[in-house]
């Protein structure tokens, strides 16, 4: 089979899978909710102060909610040694990888489509800058959440206690990933600069840590 | 003369830190040395 | 070996004490910041040692995975372990010379606090890693995850590099070139730490190195009462 072939594939059977089950999107859904809601009691904030505050908490939200999807991606494929049957197959590690990050794109970007109208019924928001730039910085920094989540959520399945260890490395290395996508939102909704630089930023971290992921994930993979 | 109480307070962090770091190290070591000496036995 | 050793402790103490009169007594006084500006030659080559030893880590990680030498692999845990402590001392003495010197304990926005910051969080997430990771696999995702923690620090740099062009905040240095006597005195702590550093790593792989006899003669061990 072709590197699309299986990619497509495993996609394919991804996403069948969530349809029928929805564990993920849905545990993701009630978590992005709680927080949107919890935020908004503890800051109860006004048009004003919202507008500087949205950007990291949205991103906050989306981060821990995408850790919930990150964390069972591979976890799956371990009942039943589905990842085993893999590793001795002929097909390469690195469209499965694609196939994986893909997956866990498309399902966070649902969860943002279907939350960003609560953050901003919640927090009263409305852009001042030019909002049609909040899209490519939202592919972008999903994209860059997602791409290391995979990674890592493949790394921590070789630790005790997985589930801790995804969000102990991930975080740390997606600081840069996080202020970016945090001031680039900040700066299109209180309109005072250009975001211009962050999604750069976005754009350079996406770029290198992809290329580093497949450069890297067959030795993750095969490490026994 | 406040500022001195900083500066000896920088100094004193950074030995405290070095001596907590080496006093891991030799405990682990000692503990290291104890199971080498049983599993010779 | 244990002579090597004896020397090298020796040279080290001998070192970090001249420096230490260097950097208390015999350094000018700098004129605006006043004494506590001597916090610098403990915090400057502390930075520079934890950035060394960060290095070492990156480039046994890459050999490793090249040549799969068992060597590489205990030189990159102990680098990086080293350099959490430097990196520490970095972190601790910063704050407290910010103190007085700018008014605050932390600036959010200096670009060499904060990079350093999230450095020590990267490596301190490496460290986590390799003491939760099971069986012989270690290494090779340690080594994968010590290459992504490197890539990482450039990217950090630049995006707190533009953070602080957006959110001034005091910081020093910058223009301006140093007293010639400051520098040696800076050099001088600079040659005593990275001492320091290579005595601690010493101590550290002897230690790494006997672990892993021992944890090997254990396995054999079990293995040879359940197969009694």
């Amino acid at each position: 089979m072709s590197f699309f072939a299986i990619t497509r594939a495993t996609l394919a059977k991804d996403i069948r899978l969530e349809w029928r089950s929805k564990d993920a999107i849905n545990a993701m859904l009630f978590f992005g909710l709680l927080v949107v809601v919890i935020f908004s009691f503890a800051f109860d904030p006004t048009a004003e102060e919202s507008r500087r505050i949205a950007g990291g908490l949205i991103w906050v939200a989306f981060l821990f909610a995408a850790v919930v999807a990150l964390n069972q991606t591979w976890a799956r494929e371990l009942r039943n040694q589905v990842l085993d049957a893999y590793r001795v197959s002929p097909a390469a590690a690195n469209p499965l990888f694609l196939a994986k990050a893909l997956g866990n794109f498309i399902f966070v970007c649902v969860l943002e489509a279907l939350m960003t109208p609560l953050f901003i019924a919640f927090y009263k928001l409305r852009a001042l800058g030019p909002a049609w730039e909040l899209a490519p910085i939202a592919l972008l920094g999903t994209w860059a959440l997602v791409i290391n989540g995979t990674f890592f959520a493949a790394i921590s399945l070789r630790t005790r206690s997985r589930e801790i260890m995804l969000p102990l490395l991930l975080f740390p290395i997606s600081i840069p990933a996080l202020l970016g996508m945090v001031n680039a939102t900040t700066a299109v909704l209180s309109g005072e600069e250009s975001a211009r630089f962050w999604i750069a930023l976005l754009l350079a971290y996406d770029v290198v840590f992809t290329t580093v992921s497949l450069l890297l994930f067959e030795l993750v993979l095969e490490a026994e | 003369m406040n500022s001195m109480h900083y500066l000896y307070a920088a100094y004193i962090a950074t030995w405290v830190i070095h001596g907590a770091y080496l006093a891991i190290l030799v405990r682990k070591y000692a503990r290291v040395r104890r199971e080498m000496e049983r599993l010779r036995k | 070996m244990r002579r090597g050793f004896t020397l090298l402790a020796l040279a080290t103490a001998l070192l970090l004490s001249f420096a230490l009169y260097e950097a208390l007594i015999a350094a000018p006084t700098e004129q605006t910041m006043g004494d506590v500006q001597r916090i610098f030659y403990y915090h400057v080559p502390s930075a520079w040692t934890a950035f060394v030893l960060f290095l070492i880590n990156f480039v046994s990680s890459i050999v490793y995975l090249i040549r799969r030498n068992p060597k590489a692999d205990i030189l990159a845990l102990v680098s990086a372990e080293v350099g959490v402590v430097f990196c520490t001392v970095v972190i601790v003495t910063g704050p407290i010379w910010a103190r007085p010197v700018w008014g605050i304990w932390w600036a959010p926005g200096d670009i060499r606090l904060t990079t350093t910051l999230v450095l020590w969080l990267i490596y301190i997430s490496y460290l986590i890693l390799r003491r939760m990771s099971t069986g012989g696999r270690t290494p090779v995702i340690a080594a994968v995850v010590a290459i992504f923690g490197a890539l990482d620090v450039p990217l950090v740099y630049f995006s707190i590099w533009f953070f602080r062009t957006q959110h001034p905040s005091p910081v020093i240095g910058g223009g301006g070139s140093l007293d010639p006597r400051m520098a040696h005195v800076l050099l001088i702590n600079w040659a005593a730490f990275l001492c320091l550093a290579w005595l601690l790593s010493w101590v550290r792989c002897e230690l790494e190195v006997a672990t892993r006899r021992v944890d090997e003669a254990q396995a054999l061990e079990s293995l040879r009462e359940s197969s009694r």
